[in-house]
This record gives C-alpha cells, sequence and structure tokens, in this order.
C-alpha cells in the first residue's frame, strides 16, 4: 500500500476532504495511507458512510477498523463538462464497493477509459490532496 | 369520501435565463398570481411553505402580500425532492387544522445568480452545514471530482443502466419526447424547438458514457406558487380544484437524496416505490388508474426509474416503455407533458405540478383528453390529483 509523498503532495491540486467528528478518522487515516471503516463495537457490524450511533443495535461505541482495500467498481464516469475543480485532466470517478460490503466514492487511476467497467477488481492506494491531505483511490489489480 | 385538500390555485412569472429582478419579487408575483387564480385575498393565507433551499424569507413574502395573521410556516428539506413533498406537508397542515389557507412558493434567480449545474468544493477547513442538504456529496464526492448534481446521478444510474442494458441512446427518448412536448407549450424554455434523437446523441458528454447535454434539465430564472386548502372551501372558490387524493413521502433506509448509491438495491429507486406503496395504498388507486404521470426529471435516468417504481412498467422495462411511445401524447401514459423540467424550466420540479393541475382543470397546452388523475413525484414524495 503506497502512502502520500511529500514531493507529491507538494504539487497536488485535488481538493481536500471535508471532516466532521464523526468522520475525521476516515480521513485521518487516509492520510496515513490507511483505509479505515466504522464498525460497531458491540454488535460488530460495518458503517459507512460513519455516523455517531450503529444503526443496527444503536450502540454508541463505534471501533475504527483497517479494511481490506480491495473492492469491485459498482459503476463510473468521467465528468467532462463543466471540468472538476482542482483536476489537470477529468479524473475516472467511481462507486466502489469494498470486498467488506460497504460503498463509496472515489476515483480509479491507472487504467486507460477503454479498460473501465463495471465489476472491475480494484486495490487501493492513496492520493495527495492541495492542502497536505490524502484521499483512497483505486487502481485495477492487476491479473 | 374521505376528507381531502386539494390545490385551488396556480400561479408563476415567466421562466427565463435571467429574470433581472430579485427572488422575493419573483415570489410575489407567482404567489399573487396563485392567490388571484385561486379568488382568494392575500392578506388571508395562514400557511406558508416552501424548501430549506429558497433563499426568500417567510416574513418577507407575508409583508409583500399583506398577510395579516401567519398560522403556520414549515420548511422542506432534500433540494428537489421537496417539490411533491410540500403537498403533502400543506394537506396535512390544513385537514390537521394548523392552517386554511396554504401558500406554496419556490422561486429563484437559479441560472442567472448561482447555477446548481457548476462544480463546487466546500473551502479548505471550512465548517460545512449539510443539515436539510443531504450529507453525502459534500462530504464523500468533493475530493474525487464528483462535484456536481449530473455526477452524483451517473453513479447512481449507472450500475442500474448495465443490469438492464440501458445505454445512453435510450435515455435519448426521453428527451425527444419531452422536447416535443416543450416544442407546443408557450410557457417553456424550448417552445417551438423539439430535439431528434440524432441531436441528441450529438450532444456533448457532461458524464461520458452515461449523460450528455441533453439528458440534463435546464438552468432556469423564475417562481412558481400553488395555494392548497380544503376540499370543503374549494368547492366555494372559482376553479375547478385539483383535489390532493393521496400524498406521501418516502425516504427509506440508507436513501439520500441524487448522491444516493448507500441502499441496497442499485437497479431500482427505493423511494419511488416506497411513494408509490403508500399512494396506493391510501388512495385504493393502481397505476393503470393514472392517465397522466409528472416525474421529476432533473436527469433522463430518473424518469425510467420513477416509471419502474411507480408500476408503470416492470424493472428494467422502462427503456422499451419510452421507446415504444408510451410517455408521449396519445400514449398510455403522457409524462411531463409540458416538457418538464427538460423542456419547460428548471423551478425545482414546482413547474411540474402547476402542470398536472393545468391538466386537470382542461386548460393544458398539450391537452390528454379524458383525464380524471394525475400522479405528481419527485421520488422522495408524490401526489395523487384528481379532477373528479
Amino acid at each position: 500500500m503506497s502512502t502520500p509523498e511529500a514531493g507529491a503532495a507538494a504539487g497536488a491540486t485535488r481538493p481536500d476532504p471535508v471532516y466532521t467528528p464523526d468522520a475525521a478518522f476516515f480521513w485521518e487515516g487516509a492520510a496515513r495511507g490507511e483505509l479505515l471503516g466504522q464498525r460497531c463495537a458491540d454488535c460488530q457490524r460495518l458503517a459507512h458512510p460513519p455516523r455517531p450511533m450503529c444503526p443496527f443495535c444503536h450502540s454508541l461505541k463505534r471501533e475504527v477498523v483497517r479494511l481490506s482495500g480491495r473492492g469491485t467498481v459498482c459503476s463510473w464516469t468521467i465528468p467532462r463538462h463543466p471540468a472538476p475543480l482542482g483536476f489537470a485532466e477529468p479524473p475516472i470517478v467511481a462507486l466502489i464497493e469494498l470486498a467488506e460490503g460497504i460503498r463509496l466514492v472515489s476515483n480509479v487511476v491507472e487504467v486507460a477509459q477503454a479498460e473501465m467497467r463495471n465489476g472491475l477488481s480494484v486495490q487501493v492506494l492513496f492520493a495527495p490532496t492541495r492542502g497536505g491531505r490524502a484521499v483512497p483511490v483505486f487502481r485495477p489489480v492487476k491479473a | 369520501m374521505a376528507q381531502h385538500a386539494a390545490i385551488v390555485g396556480i400561479g408563476q412569472t415567466e421562466f427565463s435565463k435571467a429574470s433581472g429582478r430579485s427572488e422575493l419579487q419573483l415570489a410575489a408575483e407567482a404567489s399573487r398570481a396563485a392567490l388571484a387564480d385561486a379568488g382568494i385575498d392575500p392578506a388571508d393565507v395562514d400557511g406558508m411553505i416552501t424548501f430549506t433551499l429558497d433563499p426568500s424569507d417567510e416574513i418577507g413574502l407575508a409583508r409583500c402580500l399583506g398577510v395579516k395573521d401567519l398560522a403556520y410556516t414549515t420548511r422542506i428539506p432534500g433540494g428537489g425532492a421537496a417539490s411533491a413533498a410540500t403537498l403533502h406537508q400543506a394537506a396535512a397542515a390544513v385537514l390537521g387544522g394548523a392552517a386554511n389557507v396554504v401558500l406554496i412558493w419556490r422561486a429563484m434567480n437559479e441560472r442567472s445568480a448561482y447555477r446548481f449545474g457548476q462544480p463546487m468544493v466546500p473551502a479548505s477547513g471550512g465548517v460545512v452545514n449539510v443539515a436539510g442538504n443531504g450529507t453525502g456529496s459534500l462530504l464523500w464526492c468533493m475530493p474525487f471530482g464528483a462535484q456536481t448534481p449530473a455526477s452524483w446521478e451517473a453513479l447512481s444510474s449507472g450500475h442500474y443502466m448495465q443490469t438492464y442494458g440501458v445505454t445512453n441512446r435510450d435515455l435519448g427518448h426521453v428527451s425527444v419526447a419531452q422536447r416535443r412536448h416543450a416544442a407546443t407549450n408557450p410557457l417553456a424554455w424550448f417552445h417551438g424547438k423539439p430535439l431528434t434523437l440524432e441531436e441528441h446523441q450529438q450532444s456533448r458528454w457532461i458524464m461520458e458514457p452515461v449523460l450528455r447535454l441533453f439528458d440534463c434539465c435546464q438552468e432556469s430564472d423564475g417562481g412558481v406558487a400553488l395555494v392548497v386548502t380544503s376540499m370543503a372551501r374549494a368547492r366555494d372558490l372559482k376553479r375547478r380544484p385539483a383535489r390532493i387524493v393521496a400524498s406521501a413521502q418516502s425516504i427509506p433506509r440508507e436513501v439520500e437524496v441524487i448522491s444516493n448509491y448507500y441502499h441496497a438495491d442499485l437497479t431500482m429507486m427505493p423511494e419511488a416505490r416506497g411513494v408509490a406503496a403508500r399512494l396506493y395504498s391510501q388512495s385504493g388507486l393502481t397505476p393503470h388508474d393514472m392517465q397522466l404521470a409528472m416525474l421529476y426529471d432533473a436527469f433522463t435516468p430518473q424518469v425510467l426509474k420513477q416509471l419502474e417504481g411507480f408500476g408503470f412498467c416492470g424493472r428494467g422495462e422502462a427503456k422499451d416503455f419510452v421507446k415504444n411511445g408510451n410517455i408521449e401524447l396519445g400514449g398510455s401514459l403522457p409524462v411531463n407533458t409540458n416538457g418538464g423540467l427538460i423542456g419547460e424550466a428548471y423551478i425545482h420540479g414546482m413547474n411540474n405540478i402547476t402542470e398536472a393541475v393545468r391538466q386537470l382543470r382542461g386548460t393544458a397546452s398539450n391537452q390528454v383528453p379524458h383525464l380524471t388523475h394525475a400522479l405528481v413525484s419527485c421520488g422522495m414524495a408524490g401526489a395523487i390529483l384528481s379532477n373528479d
């Protein structure tokens, strides 16, 4: 698993994530090169997006767990117009379903548009943002 | 017959790309028109409902209208998902006794002042207030370049489209049908300007390979207002009432507005199915009883998913239902006969409700014959309206 490189971050233009109290752990983990999820400390079930209460057992006890970083593409698109802010080239935006069963929006990198398809197997890596933080992105798993 | 509320007045400004006046003025003009249409003195309004996103203030608008004593106000979250929900909450207010004459308004200089279709990125380190506007889009999409409603729609529809083999060309049939309706509606921005499928296919990608330019609604300036009161009062007014036979909201587990991809089954729209179940249960009616559907059409895939969600066709069948002409005038279920948000104007869904009322009165430009029941839907809310 790669980690953000200081040199790359210096020239990064990608927008920073917005931190909120209940989701700060996710972005703090990403800044360290870790893909993290919220798990209920009582019933052990995952929830994403993060939230202060377990939707299954209503426990307030939650723990942060390291996720596999493996997943598949559920859907994808390339924003052609208007150009997204903070990107030199339009990125491939994708909805990723992680092996653990939760979904998140991210990018697929190191892939040609012609290779993109729903169901593509992907693996996490991390991309720097303009404020020196990082976000999880994905690349195809080499066969 | 159960006690019902009714829409007794509709009003609007012109729909444009630059209104040249304040949003409050647009709200006041549309409200004055709706109350005049109803034959109700503006002073007698005692309830007011709008969207959380509407920039005009209740008191500011009440001052314009000379409202003598406002008894009830509320605002509904969720962007355009508030549109049909205004009917549900107005009916609840009227039938529950909280208010007698509820004015609903939505007025905005969307195109000339801010443009929802432009990318937005929150300031680094800033505090973001997401209350009432959903959380997913701002927090979980922006750093990845998914910064517009079209991008969220493309992500939430991609799995549905792949599952049922829906192509962008299939989506084009929705635009073509609605632009045909707009072409013969003098209120529409695209009046006199029909669209061919080839023109749709030649329009530029907004979200490749999902949405082209003509899969997206317009950006518009304008205002729309509605007046809701009880059926008992409605019978004494000058217009034929549009009875609110049933109304409902539905926000199923893990559903959110447009950045809607955390719920279990991405091949359908759970909120539309939830609204449909409530509307049909309340009314005893079925999809076959509807002769018109006004479906929130910010983007063409939403029309397909609502057609399936409300049971007008089976799951995965909407692309063929549309291709076979069912949603056009003369088809089995005319849809968005004003041109919708794609063809008429984007007044956040409210202009699709006024069209349903015109149709039920028999005064629409593209009049559907023998009409008794119309569905209005914005996905997360809906109503069945009747003129009987």
